[in-house]
């Protein structure tokens, strides 16, 4: 009985005598990837430099997570400290003053070297609403030794006729290979992320300058032809139900010559851990239809601070640390080079260390300089957004488009169908939003 | 002869069940095969069944990561809590309609199935809000109270199914001899009803374990249950099969064992008064 006594007068000197540090507690949401989990690893070189900042972290699924921090930033809940958002919500979000703006991240952030295109991506009038963490685009990734066979080669910058008649030689159903393996399966972020960026190519546009939507036009019926008659032809069995995560089993299993689709891919495709063709994979631009613009979108995951957000100060200044210079060579100090989150800053698409274990750095920078969310396709868009239109309706119009589009690739219904119903669906919801009468 | 033909008609049925229960369990089984197995080997085509490296490396991964424990506790105080809070609601509710009805007892229960009706997205902006200005974003109480307000329906049409079944003369008699309504509901009554209550309850803390709207939407750390956890392992981008698995087999297993220990039960209550 005297021990537990003396060791509860003990516990409560003990507790008595240490120095009570005001402790500001940061709750950050994160989407579940590669980088933001190896972040979450590093936090401790962080919070040391910060004791007096500690870090919890929300982990969530990208669609769970963005209608969670959705909810909350418009009711203000002020469940979180720091949002990990994509470049869709970064302006939306911004222009109704859901964000705090990001101009006191510390006289060594080097805002400057940011690459420009997604410093215009998380900007509005010229101010940084979001810090982006990693950038992505997108291109083709291809099997040398395939095309070697065929006697093929990839040019660096290939036309969509190329593309289509290396798909038709390369495909060799029988031995389960396929030509190409392409986005199918429906939502705004999956196979209209895709298809998006290939209208962009074919010179086609969501909206004409007066919100008007445009799938009743030629160049919307030659993407879409193009796309269902390519995959019919040289595609994999089941596309319409395949998103990323599908298309790369497929590419790492051997079983596609080429796929076209995000920049971040290429590290898992030449991941010998991960894939069984890692020495045999080469890197071009995404296609083009000889119009100017080639069929590759522009995306980023950034970091950003809810308005009304108490802790602004510790936020910012662990966006900094995880924005920043910096955090690349402590990636590279603890994984290696290759596992630095890429697309973000010029500085490191200049560092020899990186480009010589990151083959893609070179195509991945010349791909997200090639998209312009300003302009992003041929002709004049009122919106902001390669493969989206940064409006809050997008959500729901891409995806029901994308469902229309899957059920022309699966076969049913027809590309003239689809297009009308989506030309229709889309009407319907931008005159209910009152873009047009 | 029909003794043979017999035994072959049972053989026959035998294998048929033991066929669709594992077609029902394969999911299931698929889901912890490719928890032992690498993400190259989850994600492999053709499928490998179980020649494949086996691994324990996900359950590290995601002990490492995440902290199961609390999870799983808040889990077990979400689902419990809400269960006993509904049942305890539920069945003088259910009693007084089973055995008082008036005109309107079918149009009262008819309107509590009813708010089973309306997409739960529907309220979850002013539901955000009231917990917002109570204080109960990201607490157990706020999670207890949802799950049971949720659940509530579902229980008290339960109930109110195996309460009718009772004889109403059993109850009046307990009356003859002077019990109070107290005394009737809990020494009478419930007993009597333990299969249809043991089926309830386990329905109800199944459905409030899996619930995953409102426990993703009103929880962010503190509160977070096994849905949470679960929902930190997919991913659009990036292979985490293996340890999307490895998650949620530890997120069923508790759920799993329980069902497994109380199948007679849950059964039972749930073809109560199937059979006259």
């Amino acid at each position: 009985m005297k021990n537990v006594h003396g060791a509860l007068l003990g516990a409560a000197a003990l507790l008595l005598s240490t120095p009570s540090l005001a402790q500001t507690a940061l709750t950050i949401a994160t989407v579940n990837n590669g980088d933001m989990i190896r972040m979450q690893g590093l936090t401790s070189d962080f919070t040391s430099k910060n004791p007096d900042i500690t870090v919890k972290w929300v982990t969530l699924e990208e669609n769970v997570l963005r209608q969670r921090v959705t909810t909350d930033i418009a009711t203000k809940g002020g469940q979180f400290d720091v949002l990990t958002i994509g470049t869709y919500e970064v302006p939306i979000w911004a222009k109704k003053n859901w964000l705090v703006p990001l101009d006191k991240l510390g006289a060594d952030y080097d805002v400057a070297d940011l690459l420009p295109r997604i410093k215009d991506a998380v900007s509005v009038s010229g101010k940084l609403y979001a810090a982006p963490f990693y950038g992505e685009s997108s291109m083709t990734m291809y099997r040398t030794d395939l095309f070697q066979k065929a006697g093929l080669t990839m040019p660096e910058n290939p036309s969509w006729d190329f593309v289509i008649s290396a798909a038709k030689k390369l495909t060799d159903k029988e031995a389960g290979v396929y030509g190409i393996c392409l986005r199918g399966k429906a939502g705004w972020g999956e196979n209209m992320a895709f298809l998006t960026a290939m209208a962009n190519s074919y010179g086609a546009r969501w909206f004409d300058e007066k919100w008007v939507p445009q799938f009743d036009k030629p160049e919307w019926k030659k993407t879409l032809a193009t796309y269902v008659d390519l995959m019919k032809e040289a595609g994999p069995p089941g596309a319409s139900s395949n998103g990323f995560n599908e298309n790369l089993a497929l590419f790492n299993a051997g079983k596609c010559a080429m796929w076209i689709d995000a920049t971040v891919a290429a590290s898992f495709v030449t991941n010998p851990k991960d894939s069984t063709v890692a020495d045999k994979v080469g890197f071009a631009l995404a296609p083009n239809a000889g119009l100017g613009k080639n069929a590759n979108w522009l995306w980023a995951w950034n970091l950003a601070i809810p308005a009304g957000s108490k802790k602004v100060e510790a936020a910012e200044k662990f966006i900094a640390w995880a924005t920043g210079k910096d955090y690349a060579k402590l990636v590279a100090s603890k994984e290696g080079w290759a596992n630095v989150p890429p697309g973000t800053r010029t500085s490191l698409y200049q560092n020899p260390d990186y480009l010589k274990v990151a083959p893609f750095a070179k195509l991945t920078l010349a791909s997200i300089d090639a998209a312009d969310p300003n302009k992003p396709t041929v002709q004049p868009v009122p919106y902001v957004g390669v493969q989206y239109a940064a409006i809050p309706e997008f959500q729901g119009i891409g995806t029901s488009v994308g469902q229309q589009f899957s059920a022309a690739l699966s076969g049913s219904t027809s590309v003239d169908a689809a297009l009308s119903a989506a030309q229709a669906s889309t009407e319907r919801e931008m005159k209910r939003a009152g873009y047009i009468k | 002869m029909a003794r043979m033909a017999t035994s072959r008609h049972v053989a026959v049925s035998t294998i048929a069940a033991w066929l669709v229960g594992f077609l029902i369990f394969f999911p299931i089984l698929w889901m912890v095969l490719a928890s032992f197995k690498t993400e190259l080997d989850a994600f492999a085509i053709p499928p490998k069944f179980l020649f494949f490296h086996w691994t324990t490396e996900n359950y590290a991964a995601v002990q490492e990561r995440s902290d199961y424990v609390h999870h799983a506790l808040n889990s077990i105080i979400v689902a419990g809590g809400s269960t006993l809070i509904a049942l305890l609601i539920a069945i003088p509710a259910a009693w007084s309609m089973a055995f008082s009805p008036t005109k309107r007892t079918k149009d009262v229960l008819l309107w509590m199935l009813s708010t089973k009706m309306m997409p739960p997205v529907g309220v979850l902006v002013p539901i955000y809000l009231i917990y917002r200005d109570f204080g109960l974003l990201d607490t157990l109480t706020g999670l207890v109270f949802i799950l049971c307000l949720g659940n509530l329906p579902i229980v008290i049409w339960m109930l109110f199914t195996y309460f009718k079944e009772i004889p109403k003369d059993i109850l009046e008699a307990a009356r003859m001899d002077g019990a109070t309504i107290s005394r009737e509901l809990v020494y009478v009554l419930t007993p009597m009803a333990v299969p249809g209550l043991a089926s309830t309850l386990l329905l109800n803390l199944i459905l409030a374990w899996n619930e995953a709207f409102w426990t993703l939407n009103l929880s962010t750390l503190q509160a977070a249950p096994l849905t949470v956890f679960i929902a930190s392992y997919s991913s659009p981008e990036g292979l985490f099969w293996a340890k999307l698995s490895a998650a949620s087999t530890l997120a069923i297993a508790p759920i799993l064992v329980l069902g497994w220990f109380s199948q007679r039960q849950l059964v039972r209550g749930l073809t109560f008064g199937a059979v006259k």
